[in-house]
């Protein structure tokens, strides 16, 4: 455990680094910051000073290590639009991503598990028929488009919620449905394999045949080993929700991370693009490594292999 | 293979999925699943709306007429055969936009499946064939890819260089291989260690020989499923850019476009977002429902 722990760790961190090398190209490659910094319009002389003060005419390698030092040591640097230190305007933000993350996967597991297990238990009739139904129609549906019919029913048509904003509970509501619905559809189906593989395995078998009852013989026995993988999935999935939170926050106003990759993104503010991007894949990292290593502590198989 | 026809380990015995590979096997199974016929007749309609596009679309989807702005659709009391799904807020036709919106959709679903899936699928074989440091490599790229948020990086990338159909399309291709080369991969691990493998390994053949010739139409049914979901959800994505302002530009038909252009008269006039977000949601129904249909024909054991 403790030799695949520490080379998933050594992955871990090289993944790291490699994509805050990509952050910082993507964004310095795609752009000139200096022309960004000094605004538009700006006179010739004035962006050749913002180059030498910034160190923007360095070589690149020289200002990546620069910047990757800077960073490790907590200074993200200036927002350029907002005006502000770019570590202080994360840390207001990140709770309510965090918020509508977690309450999406919550919701997610809601209604995957007793979907997936019911689909298992009774494959092949209608109930399966319709959770292959919601899981297909998930897949298909543009979150964004489902987020503005959301709207329209719960906040034009019965005005039981708020159209936009992040102050009360009830505004995160329709966010952690429109998200939460997102993600459900990988999840259901691996309940549902995981349970029909469970089911038709040899210890259930044997517990049947000891005259365990149904019921009793899927949830003690079945569930507990199909929900598993589910689990680690779930935390992949996170670090998807936190990328894809995005188009959410940004149709409801949401005043989290994602709303503000997009104002970053929109006003050209390369430091806060920069440290969003940076910041969500270093969660993905943690998560996926996470992850892998409770797969690994549960399942010795892994371990060795 | 002529020059080893004489060994017997070259004519191993036909597996199942070699069987079910056969045009009458594969036609009966197909029609054998109706979830696959639903989603071939739906994915069916959307093609033959953009391929007929010209000859079905009553108006230019392009010509605006400020003096017929924003008419319902034919089922309300106000609407006309003139405009059989209304207009937009500039009065050009809905249905003529949203009939043009399949083609960029299709365009966008084909290009960007053609891009990461040669990408992906170039990485995953080889990884898979080669293993040990290639393996170890390609993997690390997988992983670091998947780690950064498709999103966000598409929405920085299009921002910087500006949105254009074009630029949609080479993003979302340079991003979205991950699946191709993880799908291929583990394929290309299962079917390496085979015997007809080694047997044109042992014949002579060359590497590039072996991994096109003997590992890539033996791995070629999985391939197909991953592509057909990727590029579903290439179009939701590009919808999505587009919806968020930084994808495909107006005054093109984008469905996604056209949801984003209609937000601000949705209230009044639902039906603007709801035929553009119905057309979007039917086409990558079908399309799903394509790639589930022909995992299930490709592999009967996958789904009990």
């Amino acid at each position: 455990m403790l030799a695949y722990s520490a080379k998933r760790l050594g992955l871990a961190i090289l993944v790291a680094l490699l994509v805050s090398a990509v952050a910082f190209a993507l964004l310095r490659l795609s752009g000139d910051p200096a022309l960004a910094i000094a605004g538009e319009g700006a006179r010739q002389a004035d962006i050749e000073l913002v180059r030498t003060t910034y160190g923007l005419d360095r070589p690149l390698p020289v200002q990546y290590l620069d910047w990757l030092w800077t960073v490790a040591r907590g200074d993200l640097g200036q927002s350029l639009y907002f005006r502000t230190g770019v570590r202080g305007l994360m840390a207001d933000k990140l709770p309510v991503t965090f918020w509508i993350g977690g309450l999406s996967i919550l919701f997610a597991l809601a209604l995957s598990i007793p979907l997936g297990v019911l689909a298992a238990v009774f494959a092949g009739s209608w109930i399966d028929r319709v959770a292959l139904a919601v899981a297909v129609v998930g897949q298909a549906l543009p979150t964004f488009f489902f987020a503005l019919v959301l709207i329209m029913l719960f906040s034009i048509d019965l005005r039981w919620l708020p159209v936009s904003g992040s102050d009360t509970w009830a505004h995160f509501v329709m966010p952690t449905i429109a998200l939460g619905y997102y993600v459900t559809p990988p999840m259901m189906r691996l309940v549902r394999a995981g349970m029909i593989e469970v089911l038709s395995s040899d210890y259930i078998r044997t517990a049947r045949a000891k005259g365990l009852s149904g019921a009793s013989v899927v949830f003690k026995h079945g569930l507990r080993n199909a929900v598993v993988p589910v689990v680690a999935l779930a935390a992949v999935q996170l670090g998807y929700l936190l990328g894809g939170s995005i188009v959410i926050e940004t149709i409801f106003a949401l005043d989290g991370l994602g709303y503000l990759a997009y104002q970053s993104i929109t006003h050209k503010d390369f430091p806060v693009t920069q440290a969003v991007l940076l910041l969500l894949s270093l969660i993905y990292v943690l998560l996926t490594l996470a992850a892998d290593l409770l797969n690994a502590f549960l399942d010795p198989r892994i371990r060795v292999s | 293979m002529d020059g080893t026809a004489t060994t017997p380990a070259t004519t191993p015995a036909p597996t199942p999925a070699e069987v079910g590979l056969s045009p009458p096997g594969v036609l009966r199974r197909v029609l054998g699943h109706p979830g696959l016929v639903a989603g071939i007749v739906l994915l069916g309609f959307c093609v033959a709306m953009a391929v007929l596009a010209p000859l079905l679309a009553p108006h230019d989807p392009y010509a605006q007429n400020l003096t017929q702005r924003l008419i319902p659709p034919v089922w309300y009391e106000k609407g006309s055969w003139a405009h059989p799904l209304g207009t937009d807020n500039l009065g050009r036709d809905y249905l003529s936009r949203t009939l043009y919106g399949a083609r960029i959709s299709l365009l966008i679903g084909l290009s960007v499946m053609l891009i990461s899936g040669l990408i992906g699928t170039a990485l995953g074989l080889v990884a898979g064939y080669f293993g040990g440091r290639v393996d170890l490599a390609v993997n690390f790229i997988i992983t670091a890819r998947l780690a950064m948020p498709v999103v966000l990086v598409a929405l920085a990338v299009v921002a910087m260089i500006g949105g254009s159909l074009l630029v949609v399309i080479m993003t979302l291709g340079l991003l979205k291989w991950d699946r191709f080369a993880v799908v291929m991969r583990s394929a290309t691990m299962q079917v390496r260690g085979l015997d007809y493998v080694a047997a044109a390994e042992a014949a002579g053949a060359g590497r590039l020989r072996v991994l096109a010739g003997e590992i890539l139409p033996n791995v070629f049914p999985h391939l197909i499923v991953v592509a057909t979901v990727e590029s579903g959800s290439a179009i939701l994505l590009e919808a999505a850019l587009s919806f968020l302002g930084l994808g495909v530009q107006p005054p093109l038909p984008s469905w996604g476009l056209m949801i984003a252009e209609a937000k601000n008269f949705m209230f009044f006039s639902f039906w603007l977002i709801a035929i553009p977000g119905t057309a979007l949601a039917a086409l990558v129904l079908g399309i799903n429902m394509v790639g589930d249909g022909l995992r299930d024909v490709f592999a009967p054991e996958g789904r009990a």
